[in-house]
């Protein structure tokens, strides 16, 4: 479902994305790993369509990523994009009217899932529950692509435990893919089919998770280390 | 019926398969036996549900489960499976355990002394 080859993506203090090649299947959940700085919000940007390419190319559902695409694939920020004054019930009827595949009988389960209600203050929510929510507004349209970027970074174990089940309990496996990135490796190493470990704008490890297990008897968050630290 | 502490540095399906064998050489699942969906069990395990649809169609080929169409996946009839499972496990404990006395360096007499001295305490212990 994604096609990239060649892709190349400059700033102008660094080469944060230097030659990427890589497919993405349908069914399965891809594991984005690398430290802080190595690519990964700016691949998944590239991918969703808010970012340009500088050389290379990347095809999404066979097009070039942009308007079509982009109501194909959920996106979640790393941002912290809610609107402060709004209810959780405004923010959904708000990003509701945005997305055509918006599952509205899904929604309410997905909330009470994740403890939130339609009545709370987003500027009353800890920092964990605008996570949760924001992992509800990317789940409760009907996309075969999700892009999750750092969706467990600084957050509470009981925030991050909720945050892995919810991708768990609501990932399609016949028909959708999923790419988490993240920094922290450890609670999400079941979530992975595939693992992608990125190094400073370049692949450095592709594989199957349980191949590497396998082939190097170590678990891919040890195997993280050994490669980054 | 299954918890499992993975260990995270061996692939995961294989331990998934490994603790189902044992619960059928232990008894405590049976031939005839439905396994949960395979949705249900990635969700108890927390594991990907891709992870499990390989558990289920390895299984199915070693011949340890069947699924009938509509209905779920069962652990296969038959007297002979739960045997073949057990004397296959038990087999390869005690190869284990052999190949790492020698390794060690023990000599026939010492294993064979050993294990008596160890059964005859622990079944002792037992009562």
């Amino acid at each position: 479902m994604v096609e990239i080859t060649g892709l190349v993506k400059v700033y102008p203090d660094t080469r944060a994305l230097d030659g990427i090649d890589l497919t993405i299947d349908s069914g399965k959940i891809y594991g984005l790993l690398g430290p802080n700085g190595s690519g990964k919000s700016t691949l998944l940007k590239c991918i969703a369509g808010l970012l340009r390419p500088d050389q290379g190319q990347i095809k999404v559902f066979g097009q070039r990523p942009g308007r079509v695409t982009k109501a194909k694939v959920a996106y979640l920020p790393e941002i912290d994009y809610l609107y402060r004054w709004m209810t959780i019930g405004e923010i959904i009827n708000f990003v509701a009217a945005m997305y055509p595949d918006w599952r509205e009988d899904k929604v309410d389960e997905l909330l009470k899932n994740m403890n939130l209600t339609k009545e709370q203050k987003i500027n009353s929510l800890s920092k964990g529950m605008r996570a949760r929510l924001k992992l509800v507004i990317a789940m409760a349209r009907e996309t075969e692509l999700v892009l999750l970027d750092e969706p467990l970074s600084g957050l509470d174990p009981s925030s991050r435990g909720k945050i892995v089940d919810m991708i768990l309990s609501e990932f399609r496996s016949e028909r959708q893919s999923v790419i988490l990135s993240t920094h922290e490796v450890g609670e999400t190493e079941n979530l992975y089919d595939e693992v992608i470990f990125l190094d400073k704008g370049t692949i450095r490890i592709m594989d199957q998770a349980e191949k590497l297990r396998q082939n190097h008897g170590l678990s891919i968050n040890d195997l993280f280390r050994e490669v980054f630290l | 019926m299954l918890k499992i502490e993975f260990d995270k540095a061996q692939p995961i399906y294989l331990q998934i398969i490994d603790q189902i064998k044992k619960a059928l050489a232990r008894g405590s699942l049976n031939p005839g036996d439905k396994l949960p969906s395979q949705r249900e069990l990635a969700l108890t395990l927390g594991v990907n549900p891709n992870t499990i649809q390989r558990v289920y169609r390895e299984m199915e080929q070693m011949g340890l489960t069947e699924t009938l169409r509509g209905q779920g996946t069962y652990i296969k009839q038959g007297d002979d499976l739960v045997k073949m499972v057990r004397s296959e496990m038990v087999n390869t404990v005690a190869e284990n355990f052999i190949n790492e006395m020698l390794a060690l360096g023990c000599s026939k007499e010492e294993i064979m002394t050993l294990v008596k001295q160890l059964l005859d305490k622990s079944i002792k212990l037992k009562g």
